[in-house]
């Protein structure tokens, strides 16, 4: 993969906790120059704290350590002056919901030309100029005569699209982009993804795409990292995690999409619901939803290791990649298969 | 056999004044639609934000009053709102909302919550109530030593299987379900889509489905109808709407959801955005973000036309030569 890159950002056994509950346990993880990485997994897995965590962003009372490097320096513990320079000139991050994220008083070309104040320098003319070319960039139509509009009179999505002009201002080599069609349309979500596809291409900056759809991220990512429980459970390129998943919890997922192609059948959830993060299970936290959990997943906590095809995996008893090529024809549940090949 | 509930031609206005002295501007949130539901069968309706999805929802139960049309339950016009027979009617008809948590009272425990439909509408006596209630909590999967929990207790996924039970407290005929589990992460999304679809085989309850997520309503309903500015623009059975969509925005819709492994490309992406209901474009809503519009479609608004067996579609160039459906 990436060895041959150079790393942009390398976060080391990043951990969080809150008030004395740890949330994330331990996340290493690298970005690549121009590299697309994706992190998935459901709500309180931690996949918006590890960014939150590595911008500085979090409250004060969260406590952060471990290491966050962006080529080689330090970001984790380093004084504020250093990570406003970061943020939003070199890392940018956008959320999933534009309309909170944009200030509803202050005009939208106003808004845009700060950033580029802020990070470039731009002042009159030329900030304006330059705001123009980004709002024609993320396709914002007729530009010219909505600078001086508010952020009430754009819809959803074009809020969407203003927010990501902003973060491209001060020319980021990293774009966050935390859930960013998560409140928007079907149809305005198709569109936004798309943005952010041709965008990457243009600028040549990496992004970091938190979702819980993995058809989004599928669409967006080359890299995709799933997460349960504040850890990282699966690594590996999109093209190994799609056609093979071997976590159960990375397969259960997908069987648990609902399909728009093939036949209906009865969909195959995972049991039991996500653990609370102040009394995980011991061993592997997915052992009490596991369809494949050993006496050992009990108490014996599964390192992430590398495997043979590249990826990293962190379980005990992974689903067999024979199986795995069986049970990637559609709709076909890992367990079926199983039991008629036991 | 006669449709469970049936709804003719149904309309609502809001009126919205934009400023202090502006006229009042009609917002025609739901614009002449006409569905029916059999009993035990399955209507999903899809649509985006501002389609009109939940209002029709909302009318079909007689929540949202109506301002033109009709709704006929078991075959009889719906009684006077907030009348007797309106009340007793409404045991029959139960509503399912997104969040849930909203839904609960949370200074009652669920056990109580569970209880007092069965109290309001006087449906079985007070001493078999708790049974009844034991019964309902393992009908949707819910501990027994949960009915002490107050919904704050519960996780999400559990607490919109409590709002179910209770709304299957009253033994409904049908159930109204506005974005059921859209707040719910996916593993638990697969687990109450699956309860709703067992629970609905079990009771023979007719559903009405209402999300904006294709793929669960594919999973779960028998038709679809996909509504786009308070209108209904295509009508069809689960199966074949989403394999050969043929009106151009439910093709759009169904072009526009992520599918693991597959490439944006060749994918047909909208331009534009949802216009504003208060602000329907002239002739076919859909015609400026659409990729086949002609003239015709810029000036007269298509009606819904029977373009199949079973299949209606309000598009001129889909349905040309196809018969106009009597509404």
């Amino acid at each position: 993969m990436g060895a041959a890159k150079s790393n942009l950002v390398e976060l080391r056994d990043l951990k969080v906790a809150f008030d004395g509950v740890q949330v994330l346990h331990g996340i290493d993880l690298t970005v690549g120059r121009g590299e697309a990485l994706g992190l998935v997994g459901e709500s309180g897995c931690g996949k918006s704290v590890t960014w939150l965590a590595a911008l500085g962003l979090l409250p004060g009372k969260a406590g952060v350590s471990g290491s966050v490097r962006l080529e080689g320096r330090e970001l984790c513990g380093s004084p504020r002056s250093t990570l406003e320079s970061v943020r939003g000139g070199r890392i940018a991050m956008i959320f999933q919901d534009p309309s909170s994220s944009l200030n509803p008083v202050l005009r939208i070309g106003r808004q845009i030309t700060e950033a580029l104040a802020l990070h470039r320098g731009l002042r009159g003319d030329a900030a304006r100029t330059e705001a123009l070319r980004l709002m024609d960039m993320v396709g914002i139509p007729d530009a010219r005569s909505r600078f001086d509009l508010y952020a009430h009179e754009f819809s959803g999505g074009q809020c969407q699209r203003l927010m990501i002009a902003m973060a491209l201002a001060g020319e980021p080599d990293l774009l966050i982009a935390d859930e960013p069609t998560t409140a928007l349309d079907a149809t305005i979500q198709a569109q936004i993804l798309d943005l952010l596809i041709q965008l990457r291409a243009e600028t040549g900056m990496a992004t970091v795409f938190i979702s819980h759809d993995l058809g989004a991220v599928s669409q967006v990512c080359e890299r995709v990292c799933v997460m349960y429980a504040g850890r990282i459970v699966e690594q590996g390129t999109v093209e190994q995690l799609f056609a093979a998943p071997r976590h159960p919890y990375t397969r259960g997922l997908f069987d648990a999409i609902p399909r728009i192609d093939g036949p209906r059948q009865p969909l195959v959830p995972i049991p039991g619901t996500v653990p609370n993060p102040k009394h995980l299970p011991a061993g592997c936290a997915f052992s009490p939803r596991c369809s494949r959990v050993l006496q050992s997943c009990h108490t014996e906590l599964p390192p992430l290791v590398p495997q043979g095809d590249g990826r990293l995996l962190a379980c005990a008893r992974p689903v067999p990649l024979a199986l795995v090529i069986h049970a990637a024809k559609p709709r076909t549940p890992a367990r079926i298969v199983e039991s008629a090949l036991q | 056999m006669t449709p469970l509930i049936q709804a003719t031609n149904l309309a609502r206005i809001y009126q919205v004044r934009r400023g202090l002295f502006a006229q009042p501007k009609p917002v025609r949130a739901v614009d002449g639609v006409s569905l029916a539901v059999m009993p035990g069968e399955t209507l999903g309706i899809v649509g985006e934000s501002g389609s009109g999805k939940s209002t029709l929802g909302r009318m079909l139960l007689g929540i949202d009053q109506l301002q033109a049309g009709e709704v006929r339950f078991e075959g009889r016009a719906m009684p006077e709102l907030r009348t007797a027979e309106w009340r007793a009617l409404r045991a029959k008809m139960q509503l399912v909302y997104q969040d849930p948590l909203a839904a609960l009272d949370r200074r009652l425990t669920i056990a109580s919550q569970l209880a007092e439909p069965l109290e309001i509408h006087r449906i079985i006596p007070k001493d078999q109530r708790p049974a009844r209630v034991a019964e309902l909590m393992v009908a949707v999967g819910l501990r027994q030593d949960q009915a002490g929990r107050f919904p704050h207790e519960l996780s999400g996924g559990q607490r919109q299987r409590a709002v179910i039970a209770r709304a299957l407290a009253s033994r409904p005929k049908l159930l109204v379900c506005d974005e059921p589990v859209s707040a719910l992460d996916v593993s638990i999304q697969a687990q109450v889509v699956n309860m709703l679809r067992q629970l609905q085989e079990q009771n023979g309850i007719a559903m009405v489905f209402i999300s904006h997520d294709l793929k669960v309503v594919r999973n779960i309903a028998d038709r679809v109808a996909v509504m786009y500015l308070g209108r209904i623009v295509e009508e069809a059975s689960s199966d074949v709407i989403f394999r050969s969509p043929r009106h151009p925005y439910t093709q759009a819709l169904v072009s526009s959801v992520p599918v693991p492994g597959k490439l944006l490309e060749g994918r047909v992406i909208l331009q534009g955005e949802p216009p504003n209901p208060a602000n329907r474009p002239a002739g076919c809503a859909f015609h400026p973000r659409c990729s086949i519009a002609r003239d015709i479609c810029r000036s007269t608004a298509p009606v819904l036309r029977q373009i199949e067996n079973r299949r209606t579609a309000a598009c001129h160039i889909v349905a040309d030569g196809a018969v106009p459906v009597a509404a």
